[in-house]
């Protein structure tokens, strides 16, 4: 009989200026998340219904870069995308160019259970979609005032942008000089944390991962990042299950998620040690996080950028949530 | 001082023994010339890059293969081309999905890994990427071949979803001796170890729109690091869980095992009999190519003199 745990993110590389609100409002969402999945875990519901529900909250909420507020292309519009996998018989499922469903991992859930495929993207998904009744809106529905202001930022920027959080405060310029850490070369202000995970391990010992995000800001239309990708942003095995966060080139690159599992299958080691090992010798120059549960009840955040939002839980009772070291 | 060493595939699959000299010799020649191509680039001292760029191109242009020209059709008659592109060194990679219109993939895939600061565009823009970038583009219909209109009727009569290489079961009429298509891809290693993989495909007969799968994929279909380059082909569904061409890169670091037992064991452990292949060099000029189909269309060369052009498997 195991133990269950859950972690859940709502991304990696925080500007360190980031108002206290905003620092509050992302803690008590993550907190909100947290106890939807520890209620569901406790209800016995598995650990691949505990991500898609919990990641399903993240993505309605507009505060994280998913689903609703999500980051916006370089157009102006959204594009979504997500993954899922079950540990269990490592099956998956993800979405890409989604402009309509309202919950991208959900969409990701039924390509895993209810097509012979594992990956469906644009026209083709949202097809898919309709075909399966799944709940469609208006693109706009996506986009919120904070970030049709943060593309405009980016465009002055001239820069590709992780979603900008922190509100209008002066021109680009002003920002860049705010602080000497970076993140995907750009400075720390002008950049913000994307993309949302869940990861669970249930008391049968079953894990669980997924993610889901809007993107890059300002990002060429058609562009598809870690998140759905298999093996980069989110994996899940008989051992572990995974969802990371940061820079998607890095985080493809490095193959990430599928690292820590690697890892503690060929190498034997545990999960801390797993997770601390890839994020310190996989990513190179690269900045990411990840958050990760083991099949023995174990749940382990690592990062090697500026904060990352984050949230944690345990069948004993140990229940945290952060965003810095 | 290690040599260099290429290898490359059109495809794994059920491809039957009995197979028929006029769909067999065309595709062994065409093996052949490839192979021959990706020695002499070797031989010049041209980059794995570009030698896995140039032989993918030859075998897209191929239309026996199932990548660019000779594409397998979706559920809608349609093409819809994908592929990728690693580097070992630096690991910088590209990927490109949905295309329609471009001649070839894999140097699309080139182009984002190059060009832009993403390393993978899908549908409609990258469609218009290609465009902006002068790539060349043709109508559509050039990459639709007779006999993979064929292959769509007959997988849509059965109602199923066929691997490229499926051969008919004996109840069901066959329209052609066979279904010999299928992913091909291009791994090379120059004597300076630099490594680099490439893989390209139309992907499944009669597979739903936007259908993605492994070829894409950097870690599924397409691997190179410091210590190999991989570019597998099979069931995509089978390779994306198991992250196959990855795989054999960490079963070599963390376990330790040589090309040709991580490839081995990568493919034996990746899913049943019937779903992938891969081939695979190192930085040693090692090559490898493990299948667990009944043949996998095959070619490779080591700087000492080796060759081989084969389907099935060896005695």
């Amino acid at each position: 009989m195991g133990r269950w745990a859950i972690a859940v993110h709502g991304g990696a590389g925080i500007d360190p200026n980031l108002p206290v609100e905003k620092q509050e409002q992302a803690k008590q969402l993550l907190t909100r998340c947290l106890n939807l999945g520890i209620a569901a875990l406790r209800s016995n519901v598995s650990a691949i219904d505990v991500v898609e529900l919990v990641v399903r909250e993240l993505e309605t909420d507009p505060l994280f870069n998913s689903g609703r507020g999500s980051a916006l292309t370089e157009n102006g519009t959204v594009e979504m995308e997500a993954s899922i996998m079950d540990g269990t018989k490592r099956r998956c499922g993800a979405v890409s160019g989604i402009t309509t469903v309202k919950n991208p991992i959900s969409l990701a859930r039924l390509v895993m259970d209810k097509s012979p495929h594992s990956y469906l993207a644009f026209s083709g998904a949202e097809d898919f979609a309709r075909k399966q009744g799944v709940e469609t809106v208006e693109n706009d529905y996506f986009v919120t005032e904070d970030n049709v202001g943060m593309l405009k930022l980016a465009k002055e920027a001239n820069s590709i942008l992780f979603d900008y959080r922190v509100p209008l405060i002066g021109c680009a310029g002003a920002a860049v000089t705010d602080s000497p850490l970076q993140m995907n070369g750009l400075p720390i202000s002008i950049y913000a944390p994307e993309t949302v995970g869940c990861v669970v391990v249930d008391g049968e010992g079953r894990c669980a991962a997924g993610t889901s995000t809007g993107g890059l800001m300002n990002k060429m239309m058609g562009r598809i990042g870690d998140s759905p990708l298999i093996g980069a942003g989110t994996y899940a095995s008989e051992l572990c299950g995974v969802s990371c966060t940061g820079e998607g080139e890095a985080i493809i690159r490095s193959t990430l998620a599928r690292d820590v599992s690697a890892v503690m299958e060929y190498k034997g080691v545990g999960l801390q040690e797993a997770v601390d090992y890839v994020i310190k010798e996989r990513l190179d120059e690269g900045f990411a996080g990840l958050i990760a549960v083991s099949s023995k009840g174990e749940v382990v955040c690592g990062f090697n950028c500026n904060g990352m939002f984050r949230g944690c839980a345990t069948e004993d009772g140990f229940m945290e949530v952060a965003m810095w070291e | 001082m290690v040599g260099w060493a290429v290898a490359l595939h059109g495809g794994g699959g059920d491809i039957p023994i009995d197979l028929p000299d006029e769909r067999r010799i065309p595709r062994e020649t065409a093996l052949r010339h490839c192979l021959d191509l990706g020695i002499s680039a070797l031989k010049s001292g041209k980059h794995p890059l570009d030698v896995t760029e140039l032989v993918v191109r030859e075998l897209e242009n191929h239309p026996d293969f199932n990548a660019g020209k000779g594409s397998v059709l979706t559920a809608q008659g349609t093409v819809e081309m994908e592929a990728s592109i690693m580097d070992g060194k630096t690991k910088s990679c590209g990927a490109v999905s949905g295309l329609t219109t471009v001649v070839n993939p894999v140097s699309l895939a080139r182009l984002v890994m190059e060009k832009t600061p993403h390393i993978y565009l899908a549908f409609d823009a990258a469609e218009d990427f290609a465009r902006t970038h002068g790539v060349e583009t043709v109508e559509s219909s050039h990459f639709i071949t007779p006999e993979n209109i064929a292959r769509l009727k007959q997988a849509k009569e059965f109602n199923r979803v066929q691997l490229d290489y499926t051969a008919p079961t004996p109840k069901e009429p066959e329209i052609f001796g066979d279904s010999q298509t299928g992913t091909v891809g291009c791994v090379a290693v120059d004597s300076a170890g630099n490594l680099a993989a490439a893989t390209s495909t139309g992907g499944y007969v009669n597979k739903m729109a936007g259908r993605i799968g492994d070829s894409p994929i950097i870690g599924a279909g397409t691997y190179a690091n410091h210590l190999c380059a991989v570019s597998a082909t099979g069931k995509g569904e089978y390779i994306i869980r198991a992250t196959l061409a990855r795989e054999v890169a960490a079963l070599m670091e963390y376990k330790g095992l040589s090309l040709t037992e991580a490839a081995a064991y990568a493919v034996e452990h990746s899913g049943p009999r019937g779903t992938c292949g891969l081939v695979a060099v190192s930085a040693n000029g090692e090559v490898a190519m493990p299948f667990n189909t009944n043949g996998m269309f095959r070619a490779c060369a080591t700087e000492d003199g080796y060759t081989e052009v084969a389907i099935w498997p060896k005695k």
